[in-house]
């Protein structure tokens, strides 16, 4: 009885695998590894986050822009490893006399890679879209269009304004003029910017682009975005594995530039920074982004090539002056900023490469004012000047987060430690409040403003001092509790130096921005500049770190 | 037994709505926000507002619940807010991973345990008892992130014996039928990616299966001998039964009876500790999804994954009663 039980369960068990493997038939290419034709093999790069999308235009972070880099091409772009300008789509572009007009001079003969010709109507169409994005939810997710170009046609939420851009036509195919209606220091630079990337305009109506949707507490993009990326890069999609996170770009054969060498580009998500070190020295990948700096000196020993970014964020420690009198006293604010010894931060806490910020821009940003002298460490003066003020018993609360690590700022926990005892050298009383990144501490600083001194940064977009120093303290945050009356003459004089358009006017406005931020206002203290990594194998060459994190992988060489 | 069963099912709703209310509470009182998280360095109070106005979650928390309840209702758990994919989907992409791992796991936990609970009791004092008491102390004590660590550390990035992470590699092009990497690669004979798989499986499968077979041996262990020493078995053995017999029949098939309820709760342990051994190994199965959205405050994947997860609890341990009545046929459910 019991066996017969047995075997019947054998048989159909038999039965079902029979059943199962007979609709099971194995899907892969034979083409082997890269495909037919392959000449430069498959290089794969361990990202720390899976991409949202593939519109650019909806991108807003870096995993999620990593990708649309290697698909998409703007109208100009950045020279590898600077911010500085050069031709992409665009082979000249100039502004008429108020810089409210600029006249793009299209590169002949690009197609997308739907076959479709790249020319002036296809940069309209793309300018056109973006200015019309239809709803909240496509608006609230093109955040960086709506940084550059400050609104849309039809406001959907109350965070824009009146549109910056007014109108794009193609007297030829070869030549784009996009009228704007005001001057803005940000151009030419920002039209570098990848949110800006060229889209096949037959693709995106194919795809129902535009259509971003609310979907109860979170937003759903249309196939466009997630599936079918259309734009003139050296690389075209291919796939996303969402099983196995992984992303497959293949060579574009049909690219106007330099083809690149290998065949396959794939980005494996390792959220893990562990992990990622462990899969790239065991061979699994080629390279990742953002090596712990504490590993930077061991990957360097076992082989590996640690490509060190040129410096390009500021870390600053924010004083918010709402809540306690003490701040706004600029002889308090000074005092904290003697009291910090930036120098030793820099050595002890920060990678190799990181510089002391003498002030929010970093050096390679025009507007840069080299003539500011770092303020220098001094503990007596720092409590002369407390005592001065008649603040001698300062306490003051503190915040810093935890569970992140930022480019500027790998360590918070340290960087806080050693802020901490200089501000207690001099007699500060310092309340540690310590709160998880995404669990709190943006709330508080950024939008509660409950805190007194805190930890914050930011990387630049693009070479632009209003980029820095608008995003700043360009207008009242409850971050640095500045208030609309007291700090009016701070907001009209950075406001004066991003309407000046002349780049040379542009650029020494924003160092008098700087010179007096330094002096005469002080809202918070500039600390350093820290220079994020990626570390990639020793075969692998044609990888250049950009201060921008905007490396293509075309030139890539697998040794 | 029938009633019995629906009878269990029905106390399942209200368990569920209650949890579900709780859950949807408790995430909204956390400080920080899927805007803030969505926002990053770029989060202004503008911005976050305008987010939380669009999403709706500016709205009073029993009104979001009540829209909450109605979508989940039609089955519509939502959209990832890190994803933009309705959380289904995911759920359904992720769960084989961490059904391959936990049975992995069990099967590891399951097949060693008992077998060694049973012999660690009937040598009883020897040296392999006293070895598994402290084999099994230290399995419990380990944390699963640090054996974790530990593991990969030495067999694959210092032997490379085994691949550090992830559950196949890319470069084989597996067939995705399943899910199931290793049974995917039997059914289409991709033998090589069936291979890669259990080797991908195994490290893992070892760290998560550490505290289950410490349980498991203890318990069968001491059910052993419990059983060994009762009355029945005394008289099974004067009645001169062959001692194969006392001790499969008779001894074995009770002792396993606490056993079973143990695996049954080991399931829902699982489950929680595949949420770390997945963050060492990156094996994108329902740890990760979760742990993902704790870090990132993904509100809707959240109550999906913890509503299910009771829900899967509630139905393990119903299962486990139902079990009991099979191996014991003393007991009887009505």
């Amino acid at each position: 009885m019991r066996s017969a039980r047995r075997l019947s369960a054998v048989t159909a068990a038999a039965a079902l695998a029979v059943t199962l493997a007979a609709c099971a038939t194995s899907e892969r290419s034979d083409e082997g590894e890269g495909g037919a034709g392959a000449t430069g093999g498959t290089f794969v790069f361990g990202a720390a986050g899976a991409p949202d999308n593939f519109d650019p235009v909806f991108a807003t972070d870096g995993e999620t822009f990593r990708p649309a880099r290697q698909m998409y091409d703007t109208l100009v772009t950045y020279k590898p490893g600077t911010a500085d300008l050069e031709p992409a789509l665009a082979t000249e572009w100039t502004p008429n006399a108020d810089f409210t007009e600029w006249t793009f001079t299209l590169r002949e003969g690009v197609k997308f890679h739907d076959g479709t010709d790249f020319n002036a109507e296809a940069v309209c169409f793309n300018f056109n879209r973006w200015v019309n994005l239809p709803n909240a939810a496509a608006q609230t997710q093109a955040q960086y269009y709506s940084d550059v170009f400050e609104g849309f046609a039809s406001n959907q939420t109350d965070t824009t304004g009146a549109p910056v851009y007014n109108s794009c036509t193609a007297p030829d195919p070869t030549t784009a003029v996009i009228k704007l209606n005001k001057a803005k220091g940000a151009f030419p630079s920002a039209f570098g910017l990848t949110s800006l990337s060229m889209s096949s305009p037959a693709a995106l109506q194919q795809y129902d682009a535009d259509n971003v949707q609310q979907s109860g507490e979170a937003f759903t993009y249309p196939a466009y975005a997630t599936d079918h990326p259309t734009g003139t890069g050296p690389f075209k999609f291919e796939s996303y594995d969402r099983t196995a996170n992984v992303v497959t770009l293949a060579r574009n054969d049909e690219y106007w530039g330099t083809k690149p060498t290998i065949d396959k580009l794939i980005f494996k998500v390792i959220p893990d920074e562990n992990a990622r070190k462990q899969e790239l020295q065991a061979g699994t990948i080629d390279g990742y982004d953002l090596p712990s700096p504490a590993d930077w000196e061991t990957l360097k020993n076992d082989g590996f090539q640690v490509l060190v970014r040129p410096v390009f964020n500021i870390l600053y420690l924010g004083i918010n002056q709402k809540n306690n009198p003490a701040l706004q006293d600029l002889r308090v604010r000074q005092a904290i900023a003697y009291a910090t010894d930036r120098e030793s931060l820099v050595r002890t806490q920060l990678p190799e490469g990181a510089v002391v910020a003498t002030q929010f821009l970093p050096e390679t940003v025009d507007g840069y004012a080299a003539d500011i002298q770092a303020l220098p460490y001094d503990p007596e003066r720092a409590k002369a000047l407390l005592a001065e003020a008649g603040h001698s018993n300062l306490t003051v609360n503190f915040y810093y987060p935890t569970e992140v690590t930022r480019p500027y700022m790998p360590n918070p926990t340290n960087i806080f430690t050693a802020l901490q005892e200089n501000l207690r050298q001099v007699g500060i009383t310092v309340n540690a409040v310590p709160q998880p990144w995404n669990g709190g501490y943006l709330d508080s600083v950024s939008n509660n403003g409950v805190q007194d001194l805190h930890l914050l940064g930011w990387t630049g977009d693009y070479n632009d001092a209003g980029n820095f120093i608008q995003t700043f303290f360009g207008r009242p945050k409850a971050e640095f509790g500045l208030s609309p009356d007291r700090d009016q003459a701070l907001f009209s004089e950075i406001s004066a130096a991003d309407s000046t358009v002349d780049p040379a006017a542009h650029a020494a406005a924003y160092e008098q921005v700087n010179r007096d931020l330094m002096t005469k206002y002080l809202p918070a203290i500039p600390l350093s500049s820290s220079p994020p990594a990626l570390v990639v194998r020793d075969n692998i060459s044609g990888i250049v770190p950009s201060p921008l994190t905007d490396e293509r992988f075309l030139n890539v060489v697998k040794g | 037994m029938l009633r019995f069963v629906l009878r269990r099912l029905l106390q399942v709703i209200p368990t569920l709505l209650l949890l579900s209310l709780l859950v949807f509470a408790w995430l909204r009182s956390l400080p920080g926000g899927p805007a803030s998280a969505f926002l990053g360095d770029r989060a202004t109070p503008e911005r976050i507002a305008e987010l939380n106005r669009v999403l709706g979650l500016d709205q009073p928390v029993l009104v979001q619940y009540g829209r909450f309840l109605g979508r989940v209702l039609t089955g519509d758990f939502g959209v990832s807010t890190i994803t933009g994919q309705p959380v289904l989907t995911e759920i359904g992409r992720a769960l084989p991973a961490t059904v391959e791992l936990s049975v992995a796991a069990l099967l590891i936990a399951v097949l060693l345990g008992i077998p060694l609970g049973y012999l660690a009791a009937s040598k009883r004092g020897g040296p392999l008892d006293i070895s598994t008491i402290i084999g099994t102390l230290v399995g419990v004590a380990v944390p699963v992130f640090f054996l974790g660590y530990l593991l990969k550390a030495f067999f694959a990035v210092e032997l490379g014996w085994f691949p550090p992470s992830g559950r196949q590699a890319i470069a084989l092009d597996a067939t995705d039928v399943t899910g199931f990497a290793v049974l995917d690669g039997l059914l289409t004979r991709e033998w090589d990616a069936s291979w890669d798989a259990i080797l991908h499986l195994t490290l893992p499968a070892i760290t998560l299966a550490t505290i289950p077979l410490a349980v498991i041996v203890r318990i069968t262990r001491a059910s052993v001998l419990d059983v060994m020493g009762s009355d029945f078995v005394r008289t099974a053995n004067s009645k001169g039964l062959a001692p194969g017999t006392v001790r499969g029949r008779h001894v074995l098939r009770n002792a396993l009876l606490p056993v079973s309820t143990v695996i049954g709760l080991q399931v829902g342990l699982l489950l929680a500790g595949a949420v770390l051994t997945e963050k060492v190994f990156v094996w994108g199965g329902l740890g990760t999804l979760l742990a993902d959205a704790i870090t990132l405050k993904d509100y809707p994947r959240l109550q999906a994954l913890l509503l299910l997860g009771a829900l899967v609890y509630v139905l393990v341990n119903l299962l486990v009663d139902l079990s009991y009545a099979i191996i014991d046929p003393r007991v009887r459910l009505t």
